[in-house]
Parts: structure tokens; C-alpha cells; sequence
């Protein structure tokens, strides 16, 4: 019993940053209808930076900030530059554009920082013992920073004149430019905020896989299919799912076993998506031909 | 005085179908001007060309003397445009209230917004009754006021509004044009009607146009049009 406890609560802690980044993954999605798959390359990236700032002696916070801000103005630039050309293409050019940006990101971070593991410190320390050595300080901390982050974002969503905008803008561009909202500007605000907790998502997660330019790979597989689960279409969706993913994915690998996790945890996901195709807190959208 | 609006040989396409052939018209401040017409004559398209918002335009439009041929639509509305499109654009998943602060979006004074608020659900009491709920769960009548209470929320000087009658009941239709009636009179917002119920635009409008295949064939006042013998046989069925 005390192990199912201990692996739902280690599940939480990884599936919070699941739940990061399929949030990062929703907001582009609700405004482009896309799925941007160099979403966690992204946020590697970031990571790297916030390491090469602490290599160089910059204390932690600091070091978290500016790979955040960085984060955003990568992701401000990035729709700028790639994705608004892109408005009118067709969805199959763009997802090769987003498999572009993965490899590119992936091999300048090789290039530019060496493809050799790296460790990354945690601001929580290294402890283990919290709770009788149920949850790691890392663990209580991410999970800390997760709820932190989710309040800052509802906040900024529900109570902002930006945030009203850009839920105006996702739904519906053309009502948002009669209202002079600069639909392109918001674009770029949504794009950088996702791509900001996207960086921060990957400063929480290097602590436990290591650092390198591969090491998103998964949790951006775990976050989609956490995306996915919830329903791309609900942010609340996306952090329900993202969780459950984390949880399920360790309750798996503690009754069945390791070498089957992945596999299982997916199945269960694509079980769940046959009866509910729109995912457990998604809309069925309805669009008239 | 300069027209608050001026429209000079104004021509849109869609993709490279041309919809508009040079279209002239002018409002003065307060004024409603109707645009009358079949389905298919660029009603529709002549709205969207002033705002720029998704067609390809050419010719000049002046909103109190600025040129606005090349602004983007964001920037003609913070001029004083109020577009109330068709199929209203009202945003279904947001609240009313959310959907009445987006109408200000462009405003800074709070105050004044708050205060513009309460005078919008004085207008509409039903909009008050529903503040807290989604806009998509509202009746289609409920929505076209919505519309037009958000256009408003930007204080235009020009309303323009897309087949408001469209859809609703006609005690629901006279509900609309008398509160419009009454927002001019009080607020001086000029209006740019376009209406299928060619009865009812005539009510309301001082002036008006007759629009065919992207041209305006005839224009003068309400009253003249409706006395007009070609009017009267297509348009008013008398």
C-alpha cells in the first residue's frame, strides 16, 4: 500500500510537468489548431541556457528567470518568424515545418552544448526524506512550482484584459480584429507564453532525467497523450490529463513492470479515447460543410 | 464638413472574383444610411471592405478625413468603426459580461466603460438577466443584441450593422430598430444599415442606397425610395 502511495505521489510530481507542457501544447493548439511538436525541444533549449548561465556562476533563480524570459521571446519569434507566414497552409506544411523546428533546435543544442549528459542542480536540494521518504523535496517542489504557475495563468486568463483577449482571439480571430484586438500580437504573446512554461517545465524535469538535447522526447510523448486524454481543446483537460498520465504511468510500471509502462499507459489512453474521442474534458467541436 | 464617412469608387475581391465595382457613398455624423439589395449584390462585401477584414480591396475610404485604404482592420475600428458582422461574431464560449469588456477593449477610460456597462444593460435588460452566462447559450435575438451592445461598448462614431432582423421574430426585429432609433438619437452614433427588410430600413434610415451586382444604381433619401416605382416592386413588394 505504502508503495501504490509513494508511486501516485512521484506520479503527481512527473505528471505535473507532463501537465506543463500539454498546457504549453492546449494554448497553441486553441489559438492555431496546430500541435506544435518542437514544443519540448523548445523548452530544452531553454534548459541548456539556464544551465550554461549557472556553469557560469549565476545563482539559480536568476538562471530560471532569464531561461524563462528567453523562453518567451524564443516562442514570440518563433510565430513570428515560421508560423504566421503559415496562416493560409495547408495543415500537413506546417507539421513538417514543426518536425523541422524539433531537429533544428535538437541538433544547434547537440552542437552548441555537446550531446554528453549533464546533470541539473534542483533549487529544492537533493533531500529524500520528507513524509518518512515517501516524496523527494524535488518531487514536493515541482509540484509546488506547477500549482503556482497553474494559479498565475488562470489568473492572467480570467482576470486580464491580455488574457481576455487572447480566449477571444483562440475563438474566434476575425469578431477579435472588429474589436481592435492585433490578432498577430496576441498570436505572439500566446506563443511566448506557452514556450515560457514550456521552459520552466524542462527546468523541473532535467533534475530527474538528466540534461540532453534528447531529453524531452518523452515528456513531450507523455504530455500529448496527457493533451490528448484530457481533451486538446480544454486547458483543464490538459493538466487533469498531463497528472494522470504521470500517475498511471508509475502504477503500471510498479504492478506490470517497467519494460511495459509506455506501452500499457498508452493503451489505457487509447482506450479511454474510443469511448470519448474528445478526450475527458474536451468538446466535440461541430463545423457545418 | 467633411462626411464622417466617405466612400470613393470602392472595389473588393474575393480571391480573384471581383464582388464590388466602384462603390460611392457618404454618411455625415449622425446620420443612418441604409444599403438596400438582392442577395449576392455586395451588401455584405461593402462592410467588410471598409474594415478591410477578409477581402482584397481597392478605392478610397476616409473616416473623417483619414485615408484607411491601407490600415489594418484592428486600427480602422480604434478610429470609431463598430462592425457588427453577420452571424453577429459574438464570442459563443465567453460570458456576456466578458463579451461586453472585449467591446472596450480599445478603451482606457474605466469608468466611462463601467458606466457605458450599465447603460448597455439598460438597453437591454435581457443581457443583465444573463450576465454570467456563455453567449452561445443565448437566443438568437438575445445574441444580435449582445452584438450590438458590444459594438457599442466601443463609443463609435459609425455602427455598422450587418442584417440585424436576420433570424428573429419580428416582434424581436422592432425591439432592435427602436432601441437603435433611440441610441442614435441620444448618442449621435452615425449607423451603416444593411437589411434585407427593405420596409424596415426605410423606417429607420435617412438616407439610402440600392445596391446591384457590386454598384450602387440608385441613392437618395428614405422617403424617396420608398416612392421610388422600381423599389417599391422589387424590393418592398408593393
Amino acid at each position: 500500500m505504502e508503495d501504490v502511495l509513494q508511486q501516485v505521489i512521484s506520479g503527481l510530481a512527473t505528471g505535473s510537468v507532463y501537465a506543463i507542457v500539454a498546457l504549453a501544447l492546449v494554448m497553441i493548439y486553441q489559438t492555431t489548431h496546430h500541435v506544435n511538436f518542437a514544443q519540448g525541444e523548445m523548452a530544452m533549449f531553454c534548459t541548456y541556457l539556464a544551465w550554461a548561465l549557472l556553469q557560469k556562476g549565476v545563482p539559480y533563480w536568476l538562471a530560471f528567470a532569464a531561461a524563462t524570459a528567453i523562453g518567451f521571446v524564443v516562442g514570440a519569434a518563433v510565430e513570428r518568424v515560421v508560423i504566421r507566414p503559415l496562416a493560409q497552409a495547408p495543415v500537413l506544411a506546417v507539421v513538417v515545418v514543426f518536425i523541422g523546428l524539433l531537429v533544428i533546435f535538437n541538433s544547434v543544442a547537440g552542437w552548441a552544448f555537446g550531446y554528453s549528459v549533464q546533470t541539473f542542480p534542483s533549487p529544492f536540494g537533493g533531500g529524500t526524506g520528507l513524509w518518512g521518504g515517501m516524496v523527494s523535496a524535488h518531487q514536493l517542489g515541482s509540484l509546488v512550482v506547477t500549482v503556482a504557475l497553474l494559479l498565475l495563468l488562470f489568473v492572467f486568463f480570467r482576470f486580464t484584459p491580455w488574457g481576455l483577449a487572447l480566449r477571444a482571439v483562440a475563438e474566434n480571430p476575425a469578431s477579435s480584429s472588429l474589436v481592435g484586438i492585433r490578432v498577430g500580437s496576441m498570436l505572439a504573446l500566446g506563443w511566448g507564453l506557452a514556450s515560457a512554461i514550456g521552459a520552466v517545465a524542462g527546468m523541473l524535469v532535467a533534475p530527474i532525467v538528466f540534461l540532453d538535447p534528447n531529453m524531452m522526447m518523452s515528456v513531450l510523448l507523455y504530455a500529448f497523450a496527457g493533451a490528448v486524454l484530457g481533451g486538446i481543446t480544454s486547458p483543464v483537460g490538459a493538466v487533469v490529463g498531463g497528472l494522470a498520465v504521470g500517475v498511471l504511468e508509475n502504477l503500471v510500471g510498479l504492478l506490470i513492470g517497467n519494460e511495459l509502462k509506455l506501452s500499457v499507459a498508452l493503451a489505457l489512453i487509447i482506450g479511454v479515447l474510443l469511448v470519448r474521442p474528445a478526450g475527458l474534458f474536451g468538446r466535440v467541436s461541430v463545423s457545418r460543410v | 464638413m467633411t462626411p464622417l464617412l466617405q466612400v470613393r469608387g470602392l472595389q473588393a475581391w474575393y480571391g480573384a472574383t471581383q464582388v464590388l465595382h466602384g462603390i460611392d457613398f457618404e454618411i455625415p455624423a449622425g446620420a443612418i444610411l441604409a444599403l438596400l439589395g438582392a442577395n449576392g449584390a455586395g451588401k455584405t462585401t461593402t462592410l467588410r471592405a471598409l474594415c478591410r477584414m477578409q477581402v482584397r480591396t481597392a478605392g478610397a475610404v476616409a473616416v473623417d478625413g483619414v485615408d484607411v485604404t491601407r490600415h489594418a482592420t484592428a486600427d480602422i475600428v480604434r478610429l470609431g468603426l463598430a462592425h457588427v458582422p453577420d452571424g453577429r461574431g459574438t464570442f459563443t464560449q465567453l460570458t456576456v459580461e466578458e463579451n461586453l469588456r472585449l467591446g472596450a477593449y480599445t478603451r482606457r477610460d474605466r469608468a466611462a466603460v463601467d458606466e457605458d456597462t450599465r447603460t448597455m444593460y439598460r438597453h437591454f435588460p435581457r443581457l443583465d438577466e444573463r450576465r454570467l452566462q456563455r453567449a452561445g447559450t443565448l437566443s438568437g435575438g438575445e445574441q444580435q443584441m449582445l452584438a450590438i451592445a458590444r459594438a457599442l461598448m466601443l463609443r463609435p462614431r459609425l455602427l455598422l450593422l450587418d442584417e440585424p432582423s436576420f433570424g428573429l421574430a419580428p416582434l424581436v426585429v422592432e425591439d432592435i430598430f427602436a432601441i437603435l432609433r433611440r441610441i442614435n438619437q441620444a448618442s449621435g452614433v452615425s449607423i451603416l444599415l444593411v437589411e434585407q427588410n427593405a420596409v424596415l430600413a426605410l423606417e429607420l434610415a435617412d438616407r439610402a442606397c440600392l445596391i446591384e451586382t457590386g454598384r450602387v444604381v440608385l441613392s437618395g433619401s428614405a422617403a424617396a425610395l420608398r416612392n421610388d416605382e422600381g423599389v417599391r416592386r422589387a424590393y418592398l413588394g408593393q
